[in-house]
């Protein structure tokens, strides 16, 4: 199963490879991690995509707030959360195809960023099925070039993750 | 404005350190050059994982964190045995490690090695101090760290630069982390569930751990199992923590433990465990204990409450604050049947006649003890020496030092000078096996040239014996690799360093050793030889 966890770290350096080393020492699997600083430019805030079971969530959430540099770690439930991920996909579109990328484009949501004679880069920030499905359709074209920034999430409604009281 | 060299030395003062074990070399020598002119002792130790295990001993036994210290590049990385040693078994030390220049760092120059990076999965955390400015700060927090919540090793490494530049001296007063405060107290709620469980118990039992000494709780758990008549069993860390004279302990647990313990862990209905982990090592599968068992814990780091074996009560807090406020609860109970019931299990040790030439080690251990002072603290090494010592050696009001977690091969020698420099009036034996001893018999010197006292005994079997036996047992009898022929005549090996010595090959050798042993002040050494047949358990 699949875990979102949001953990606020002090931006200090050398705290990604403490975080990335427990994972693969502790054998934990990460679909993905995104990380960033927050509105506080002394704390980032990482959001790690976690597989596996429950006892392996927990023990992730325990072992991250052992790391000094850790401030706090929240285990996010699935339907609490709002969780986006920007993508930006490099198609292969010679002038005929063009419209019809760009028809797809508008459908879904994506825009255009980039032009070229034989190309159009795609980008799009959205939920993991909504950029899979968009994958899915312009594939036949060829996709040439792919790249993902890890998923970020943030809880809905009033509910925060953050160091104000 | 001093050198930062200096506030170095500076911190390490007002964090009140009077020894320190260390190696010197170009890297770290501008903190050196500062040392010489502070009250600070400084042990030159032969190795630098020696000079960790021996600040490891040292921590142990003053129950706070201990200084070791080594050059960049190979010194340090000598070091990290120790370092992962020390983090095995959750114990307190400040590493201080020199680098090289700040702006060399990243292009491979002479005797850089990326050691907060190499140890990064074995400290409780590290610095790579970038700003000389941040040092004080850096000690106090590490110091805090270090011997707070689960201790453990803390990291200090200072590029030779950085050790150079002026800096206002301050040492500040206080620690303010935001991202660590461990736990004291235990949750209330909780605590009345624990004591409901406790009280409707009918075969209670206490598992103590290693975990009881960093939080100095041994009177607290005495107090419990003696109020509600609780049996208690250790781990082999918690080994020490519980007077062997106890009517109410039955042992150590585990693959190597004794029967009573392993049965009382089986049968009990309530287990109370404090400060243990419950490694792979005691409890070899969750399984050895019943399903209907209610498991207790007490850890102060959460991530090991569920992580080997599944917690009904979980309270994570302090072993001592937590016991005290169990014990404003406790009221007298009584387990006669199954106190006798335990009892009926424990069976006194019998010692198989050993061929001649040779003599039987627990027994020796188990008379060594009887003619040691009680407070003696006793260093097993790792192999079969550390079983015997750990399951024969009676503990009364002495400590019992082993690497527990990581069984570090050659601990037990310079762990012993740690815990002799630690505290002069205690007895310290090591006892070693022929392997172990000459991974570290370099340290005989150490504890020479510092003129500390230590009682050496090295069980001379010719062989790696943990392993040969596992060879013997596993496969066949098929040795390979633990032979430890051309091994030096270690009466001599003592006599080069000056320090009095004899062999034991029979009974009557093994009193007059005892007797000298345990009347003298002076070093002694005692080789015993064992049949490499004497089997662990
Ligand atoms: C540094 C290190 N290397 C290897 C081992 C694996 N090992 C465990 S016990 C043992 C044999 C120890 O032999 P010895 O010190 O002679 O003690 P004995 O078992 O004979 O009492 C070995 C090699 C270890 N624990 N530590």
């Amino acid at each position: 199963m699949k875990h979102t966890i949001s953990v606020l770290v002090e931006n200090h350096a050398g705290v990604l490879s403490r975080i990335s080393g427990l994972f693969s020492r502790r054998g934990f699997n990460i679909d993905s991690l995104a990380v960033g600083v927050t509105d506080d430019p002394a704390v980032s805030r990482i959001t790690i995509i976690v597989d596996g079971n429950e006892y392996t969530v927990e023990q992730v959430e325990k072992q991250l707030n052992k790391l000094i540099d850790v401030i706090k770690v929240k285990c996010l439930e699935s339907d609490e959360l709002l969780a986006r991920e920007l993508v930006l996909i490099k198609v292969s579109a010679p002038a005929d195809r063009r419209a019809e990328i760009m028809t797809i484009a508008e459908i879904t949501g994506a825009s255009i960023i980039d032009i070229s004679m034989t190309t159009i880069t795609l980008q799009i920030a959205d939920t993991n099925a909504h950029i899979h499905r968009l994958e899915e359709i312009i594939r036949p074209y060829g996709i040439i070039e792919e790249v993902r920034t890890g998923t970020i999430a943030i809880q809905k409604g009033a509910e925060s993750i953050t160091l104000k009281k | 404005m001093i050198k930062a060299c200096e506030a170095m030395v500076k911190c390490l003062e007002a964090e009140n350190v009077k020894v320190v074990f260390g190696y010197p070399g170009a890297a770290i020598c501008p903190f050196y050059d500062k040392l010489l002119d502070s009250g600070i002792r400084h042990i030159l130790v032969r190795h630098e994982a020696n000079g960790g295990h021996a600040a490891n001993g040292y921590a142990r036994i003053t129950g706070r964190p201990a200084v070791c210290i080594a050059t960049s590049g190979p010194g340090a990385l000598n070091l990290l045995t120790a370092i992962a040693t020390a983090y095995a078994d959750s114990i307190p030390l400040i590493c201080i490690t020199g680098q090289v220049n700040s702006d060399q760092i990243g292009r491979d120059v002479f005797q850089e090695a990326d050691i907060t990076g190499a140890a990064e999965p074995f400290v409780k955390h590290s610095y790579l101090v970038k700003n000389a400015d941040e040092l004080p700060k850096i000690f106090k927090e590490a110091f805090y760290i270090a011997g707070t919540g689960r201790p453990g090793p803390v990291l200090i490494d200072v590029p030779m630069d950085i050790q150079n530049t002026l800096i206002d001296f301050e040492y500040p007063e206080s620690v303010e982390i935001r991202s660590y405060k461990p736990t004291g107290k235990g949750n209330y709620a909780q605590i009345k569930r624990v004591m409901k469980a406790l009280n409707e118990a009918k075969r209670p039992l206490i598992c103590v751990g290693g975990g009881v000494f960093a939080s100095n709780a041994q009177t607290e758990i005495k107090e419990l199992s003696d109020i509600m008549q609780i049996p208690a069993i250790t781990t082999m860390m918690g080994i020490s923590a519980f007077s062997t004279d106890n009517p109410l302990f039955f042992g150590m647990l585990g693959m190597h433990g004794v029967k009573s313990a392993n049965i009382a862990v089986k049968d009990c209905d309530v287990l109370f465990l404090i400060g243990a982990r419950v490694g792979d090592r005691a409890v070899r599968t969750p399984l050895s204990v019943e399903e209907s068992t209610t498991i207790i814990h007490i850890d102060i780091d959460p991530a090991e409450i569920g992580k080997n074996m599944n917690a009904d009560l979980p309270l994570v807090g302090d072993a001592k604050l937590v016991l005290r406020q169990i014990l404003d609860l406790a009221k007298p109970l009584e387990h006669k049947e199954w106190i006798e019931y335990l009892n009926s299990l424990k069976s006194e040790p019998v010692y198989e006649k050993t061929k001649d030439g040779t003599i039987n080690p627990r027994k020796f251990i188990s008379d060594l003890s009887d003619a040691m002072s009680d407070n003696t603290t006793v260093v097993a090494d790792v192999g079969q020496n550390q079983i015997w010592t750990a399951t024969s050696y009676k503990i009364r009001n002495g400590r019992f030092l082993t690497s527990g977690g990581m069984g570090t091969m050659g601990y037990a020698i310079p762990a012993a000078i740690g815990a002799k420099l630690a505290d002069s009036g205690r007895p310290v034996v090591a006892i070693c096996g022929d392997g172990s001893f000459q991974m570290s018999l370099m340290e005989l010197a150490t504890a020479v040239q510092h003129g500390v006292k230590l009682k050496i005994i090295v069980m001379t079997n010719r062989y790696l014996g943990m392993v040969r036996e596992v060879q013997q047992n596993v496969y066949h009898n098929r040795y390979t690799a633990v032979s430890l022929d051309g091994s030096p005549d270690f009466i001599t090996i003592a006599s080069a360093y000056g320090i009095d010595s004899m062999r034991v090959t029979n009974e009557e050798e093994a009193k007059k050793a005892i007797e000298i042993l345990s009347s003298s002040d002076e070093s002694f050494f005692v080789e015993c030889i064992v049949d490499e047949h004497t089997a662990t358990i």
